[in-house]
């Protein structure tokens, strides 16, 4: 039916919409983050960018830690025969002493990863 | 000795079953079968990745390998670990972010393309049956040395016990049989340790000489083997399917990262045991059994240092805790290449012949059968390798396959869907020609062909990451269209995202 068909006696009800009108005007940045704006892509870049920064670092001391031991007993043949009490050394680096190390390299990447994003939920949290 | 090695492995194969048919009465959703509705703890988390992780390949083979090769074998179990470390600054907890199921799911939601998906999802049940496959095998050998039995009954075993678990509650049963079997695992290879490290002292020590077999390769092959199986056990572990799976049972992101760290300190742990097998059955096991193989120089060392009542409850701690290492690791295998061969084959064959969406359960479970016979079948027709050698193969395809994938898929905004698909084709056909090379027992001699194709990790991997960036670069219009939104929901905190 269209509008001018209907008859003048017909009743429409018009209420008020129940939604109250945006208070704030200025858009949190947790918005941004949640509507995929452009300002909202740069934030999460910036993070990004710090955690991998993170993540590089320590798989590089990863890396001179263990990577180089294999060198190591190459060019230096005197800490191939060295001796730790009655064990040789090698076998205590590489059965032993290696895996403190990569827990506490873990441990440490745990933290300081918390510690980044903790910071990036307290900026977006402020502004 | 064979009853109490019997015994052994039947209470290891009962208890998974019963635990597992607990999970039955608990399993309500399709999520609870794939990932247990995504709400496990880290601590029992990370005993059940642990539990899963650790293989007949680490309980056995490593030992074993030791026994032969010496401490450059040391270097297996330090990629073990360090994998997960390499995981953890990498991918845990982006991964987690993404809220995929599986790789498939991940690689669908990064690269926008079910061509992709399908790719992924061949490649999980191939890297998924090659290592379960010296499971099977591994569980052949077990139960032979243990009671004499040909190997086909041992991976029977294995795959009617896997099956069971598996079937009756997929992954929050598996969870809770994983989180297990890691204790039962570390029990099964520490007392006997201790013990049998007791008896050799008390026995006339004097000054050891192990010769050349103590001292690490310092030539050129042996540096490159040595540096090769590491990278492909450190790039590997992520791209393991079993492996991954685990990840979407956390909670959140910071939970992923919590129960990495705690996988790796369990298996640090664990990991100082092998290298004293390896080391004492260098001196009081000179020879192995007549027609025994490498990887049961651990079950063989009691019988050799021991006898009577010690010797059999050494050996059965031993069985044991091999047939535990089988099955963990199997059942979390047959877990995720069954949630693949249900979700991405069965699923939509049903649904294209029938019309309508096939019932869950049903499915998971004919998917489970087909997963649990493919390797069965395959272990009967090819000659084992070697727990460890095809386990590391296994690590190398996943090193070069879907290391790359999930490296830039996370941290690269410019990877490009034909990109993407060109770095996976590369590492698969370089893991192919590898893989032919192993198992058709190609010869190439000792010198370095023979290194690169025994070891190819060190030139496949860089090869697929090369790949994948270069055309991503040539290919820049191919970015799929929601790369940035994707980026952020992986690496957004959880506490900022709306519930």
């Amino acid at each position: 039916m269209s509008p001018a068909q209907r008859p003048a006696s017909e009743r429409v009800r018009v209420t008020a919409s129940r939604r109250s009108a945006p208070r704030h005007i200025a858009r949190a940045v947790a918005d941004e983050l949640s509507d995929q704006t452009a300002l909202g892509d740069i934030y999460v870049r910036g993070l990004m960018r710090a955690q991998l920064r993170l993540a590089a670092s320590l798989l590089m001391l990863t890396v001179l830690l263990l990577g180089s031991l294999p060198i190591l007993f190459a060019i230096v043949p005197q800490t191939r025969s060295m001796q730790v009490g009655p064990l040789p050394l090698p076998w205590v680096t590489l059965g032993v002493l290696v895996y403190p190390a990569i827990v506490l390299l873990a441990r440490f990447y745990v933290r300081a990863s918390e510690r980044l994003e903790a910071d990036f939920v307290d900026v977006i949290g402020r502004g | 000795m064979q009853l109490a090695s019997l015994l052994a492995i039947a209470a290891v194969c009962l208890a998974t079953v019963s635990v597992g048919s607990l999970g039955l009465r608990m399993s309500r959703a399709t999520s609870d079968f794939y990932v247990a509705g995504r709400a496990i703890t880290p601590r029992r988390n990370a005993s059940a990745i642990a539990g899963e992780y650790l293989s007949a390949a680490s309980f056995l083979g490593v030992a074993g390998l030791i026994w032969q090769s010496g401490i450059d074998i040391l270097w297996f179990p330090i990629g073990y670990t360090v994998g997960y470390l390499v995981l953890l600054v990498l991918i845990a907890a982006p991964l987690r972010r993404s809220g995929a199921y599986t790789l498939s799911d991940f690689t669908e939601l990064r690269l926008e393309s079910r061509a992709l998906r399908a790719f992924a999802s061949l490649l999980i049940i191939g890297i998924g049956i090659l290592y379960v496959l010296p499971q099977v095998q591994g569980a052949g050998l077990a139960l032979r040395q243990a009671t004499g039995w040909p190997t086909w009954v041992g991976s029977a075993v294995v795959a009617v016990v896997v099956f069971l678990a598996v079937a009756a509650g997929g992954m929050r049963s598996i969870t809770l049989v994983q989180a297990m079997q890691y204790w039962i695992k570390l029990t099964a290879i520490a007392i006997p340790a201790f013990v049998l490290l007791a008896i050799w002292s008390r026995g006339d020590v004097g000054s050891v000489d192990f010769g050349d077999w103590a001292i690490p390769s310092t030539d050129p092959v042996g540096l490159y083997t040595t540096y090769s199986t590491m990278l492909a056990l450190c790039l590997g572990t992520m791209g393991l399917p079993h492996v991954l799976v685990r990840f979407y049972t956390n909670p959140d992101g910071r939970d992923a990262r919590r129960t990495t760290v705690g996988v790796i300190g369990l298996l640090a742990v664990f990991y100082l045991f092998p290298p004293i097998y390896g080391a004492l059955g260098r001196l009081e096991l000179p020879r192995l059994a007549p027609g025994s193989r490498l990887d049961t120089m651990a079950l063989q060392l009691p019988g050799a240092m021991t006898d009577g009542l010690l010797e059999t409850v050494l050996t059965a701690m031993l069985a044991g805790g091999a047939f535990a290492a089988l099955l963990s690791t199997t059942s979390g295998l047959i877990v995720s290449v069954a949630g693949v061969i249900d979700q991405d084959v069965l699923r939509p064959l049903i649904a294209r012949r029938s019309g309508e969406d096939a019932r869950g359960a049903a499915t998971y479970r004919l998917a489970t059968a087909i997963a649990v016979l493919l390797p069965f079948v395959l272990s009967r027709l090819l000659e084992p390798l070697g727990l460890a050698t095809t386990v590391t193969l296994a690590f190398a395809v996943a090193a070069s396959t879907f290391a790359p994938l999930l490296v830039l898929g996370v941290w690269w905004p410019r990877l490009t869907t034909v990109g993407a698909a060109a770095g996976l084709g590369v590492g698969t056909l370089c893991a192919l020609i590898s893989l032919a090379g192993a198992f058709l027992r190609v010869d190439p001699g000792d010198g370095w062909l023979a290194a690169l194709v025994a070891r190819p990790a060190a030139w496949t991997a860089p090869l697929a990451f090369a790949t994948m960036v270069i055309v991503s670069r040539l290919t820049p219009s191919r970015r799929p269209p929601h790369t940035n939104r994707t980026l952020n929901r992986l690496h957004t905190p959880e506490s900022l995202l709306p519930p």
